[in-house]
């Protein structure tokens, strides 16, 4: 907030390694499968506090999203940065 | 059991702590303009995109405040209150599902659009195919798009208003009152303070729903317990209606129901950042980064829409009356009436207050990025091309206030059952140039001229057949305290799912169309490369999908090097963090 008009950097950085992209890839691609494959989780047992297993599955998976999203911001940042960006 | 709910009355105390947010939210939106006081505002980049310069816990708030508006709040609980999950738990995945498609195609949108001052997406398509005909497709879809979700904001504050007990006048003007001053308040600070003012406002409604979510789960689990209300939203599901069917879906339990879901859910997820409102939240960010941290953090909202959506079944369990002042059912009472039922007045106001100002967020975000669209990509595109800065925010600003009152007049002149028609046509609309905008991401072979095809005919297939969906036209109406249901007919958009053309795989209309718009367009492109079509000039390099802001960087690094050493970012020497880049 204290900074003045940001200026732009216009230079490619440098690609991400290649076992980067694929540990990002996965961690963005698995909670996109677990949650389309409907068929896998559309059960009412095991129940967990009385959330049916089709409920609290579809809840626990933001949680492993959230997790999954952040691994994939430090990975891609510190990559970014170690590569000699600019 | 419930004298707020059905009775004519007004609930003072409610009513005066609503009344006493939304003084609070219309100060803050005047003010607004001189949040980070720009220089002048007189330009589209501080109108309409807040300068550019929003950090992560702002664009989280924008964000949050456009995603999760006042109609998400009224009708997805409403239809786990109806129908159950297909129609209503399906936000859940959706939400979850948003994120890792916003890391990865967000950013590069951000880049392109701060290197070369795309306000808009219809820009990007511009600038990235060389086609003004596109760029308008682009852009009088999202318009289009936009204007029933405006409507549908307003559906929400009914709601509200209605429960308090001020829509019971057989006045109409007394009745709509409420909302017209609501809403010519919002036109007012929206026009002078731009983006800036559901910026600010969005910190206040995402404290007010936070708080009543909590709460209100807080009371579902510990007064009804949540064995019992998913046991009560099962019976309900399982009930067989006159026509013989099960009420709804409580888990997905059959292949259709599979597929249904699944594509509700991927594809209003890919929808969602189509929308102009989404796009203009985001390029207001200062920095890739931004953007990525903000798909890391911002599912926490989705854990308030499955608790929201949750209410939808303590309604059920609490048996909560969804008739309105006018004695007809309406599911999209079904929060509000669960609110005045089980809180105090006084915490009922709280909440409606959440519901209204969840409203007036979006609500200004869209019209902004209304107005964003129709001054870059029709009145300076086609009417004046040398517009200055000046002219343009000055057109925006107008065109804003009419989409706003355009919404209204909808809204208080037509029946609120075509504002939630053409909101299912919205999405099925702004799917469409996903492939447009998210292909020319990343590639140029797609040509522009197939686009346009593949654009046209999915949008004329997908409104055909999302108008043949008909379902039997029920009301039911309060009679001497009996629910009594009238069948008027045949009602047309009855269903957001529908077969697969040639099978009978039901998928969510909005896919349907994409998946025929992707294969038109791909045919298409092969034929008009063989004949050697003028695939138009493209303006954007490489480098453009890559451009950050410097400082941006420097701070991370600084902060990296900082954690990495050790040592408390603060103790560091100024430029150390620059220098450590280098090596």
């Amino acid at each position: 907030m204290q900074r003045s008009e940001a200026q732009l950097s216009n230079t490619r950085p440098a690609p991400l390694p290649m076992w980067v992209r694929i540990v990002v890839a996965a961690l963005l691609i698995m909670p996109i499968v677990a949650l389309v494959a409907v068929p896998t989780y559309s059960n009412a047992d095991p129940e967990l506090w009385g959330f049916p297993f089709f409920y609290w599955y579809s809840l626990l998976w933001m949680f492993i999203e959230t997790a999954m999203c952040s691994l994939a911001y430090v990975l891609v940042t510190r990559a970014r940065r170690n590569g000699g960006a600019r | 059991m419930m004298p707020q709910a059905s009775g004519p009355g007004v609930d003072g105390v409610a009513l005066g702590v609503l009344v006493f947010f939304f003084a609070v939210v219309t100060i803050g939106g005047f003010i607004a303009a001189r949040w980070r006081r720009p220089g002048s505002m007189h330009s589209l980049d501080e109108w309409g995109l807040g300068g550019r310069g929003f950090g992560t816990v702002t664009t989280w708030f924008l964000l949050g405040g456009d995603l999760y508006t006042a109609y998400t709040f009224v009708a997805v609980p409403a239809a786990m209150f109806a129908t159950g999950a297909v129609s209503g738990w399906f936000a859940v995945p959706y939400t979850i599902l948003v994120y890792p498609l916003i890391f990865v195609f967000m950013p590069r949108m951000w880049s392109v659009a701060h290197a070369r001052g795309y306000v808009t997406p219809a820009d990007f398509v511009k600038g990235r195919y060389g086609s003004r005909g596109l760029s308008l497709a682009v852009a009088l879809t999202g318009i289009l798009a936009t204007m029933p979700y405006i409507a549908l904001q307003l559906v929400g504050i009914q709601a509200v208003v209605d429960t308090v007990g001020l829509g019971g006048s057989s006045n109409a003007f007394v009745k709509d009152l409420p909302l017209i001053i609501a809403f010519a308040v919002l036109a007012a600070y929206t026009y002078s303070s731009g983006l800036r003012a559901p910026a600010l406002i969005a910190f206040v409604k995402d404290t007010l729903v936070y708080i009543t979510i909590i709460v209100a789960i807080i009371y579902v689990g510990w007064k009804i317990g949540f064995g019992p209300t998913f046991h009560a939203a099962q019976t309900k599901m399982d009930t067989l209606t006159p026509a013989g069917k099960p009420t709804g879906v409580f888990i997905p339990g059959n292949a259709n129901a599979y597929w249904a879901y699944a594509t509700l859910a991927f594809g209003s997820a890919m929808a969602l950042f189509m929308y102009p409102h989404a796009m203009t939240a985001t390029m207001s960010s200062k920095s890739r980064n931004v953007i990525r941290r903000n798909a890391a953090i911002l599912p926490t909202y989705s854990l308030m829409l499955a608790f929201l959506a949750l209410l939808g079944f303590a309604a059920i369990a609490k048996k909560t009356s969804v008739f309105g002042s006018d004695g007809l059912a309406n599911t999209q009472l079904a929060v509000p009436h669960f609110f005045a039922q089980v809180f105090p007045s006084w915490f009922a106001g709280v909440a409606f207050a959440a519901i209204a100002i969840g409203a007036l967020v979006p609500a200004a975000i869209m019209s902004i990025a209304a107005a964003n669209l129709f001054t870059r990509n029709v009145y300076r595109d086609f009417i004046r091309p040398n517009a200055t800065p000046h002219q343009e925010a000055f057109v925006s600003k107008i065109a804003s206030l009419v989409v706003k009152f355009g919404a209204l007049a909808f809204v208080l002149f037509m029946d609120k059952q075509n504002a939630i028609n053409l909101q299912l046509l919205g999405g099925v609309w702004i799917l469409q140039t996903f492939l447009a905008i998210v292909a020319g991401l990343y590639t140029r072979w797609l040509h522009r001229w197939a686009l346009l095809v593949g654009w046209a005919v999915a949008m004329v297939w997908g409104t055909v057949v999302a108008y043949n969906q008909t379902v039997p036209n029920t009301k039911i109406r309060l009679v001497d305290g009996k629910p009594v249901t009238e069948v008027h007919g045949q009602r047309h958009f009855g269903s957001s799912v529908a077969n697969f053309p040639f099978t009978h795989v039901t998928l969510y209309i909005a896919v349907s169309a994409l998946v025929i718009n992707i294969v038109i367009a791909v045919a298409l492109t092969v034929v008009l490369r063989a004949v050697k079509a003028p695939t138009g000039r493209d303006e954007t390099v490489g480098d453009d999908y890559y451009s950050d802001s410097v400082s941006e960087e420097v701070l991370e690094a600084e902060l990296a090097s900082a954690g990495a050493a050790g040592v408390n970012p603060a103790a560091q020497p100024a430029g150390s963090g620059a220098t450590r880049e280098d090596t």
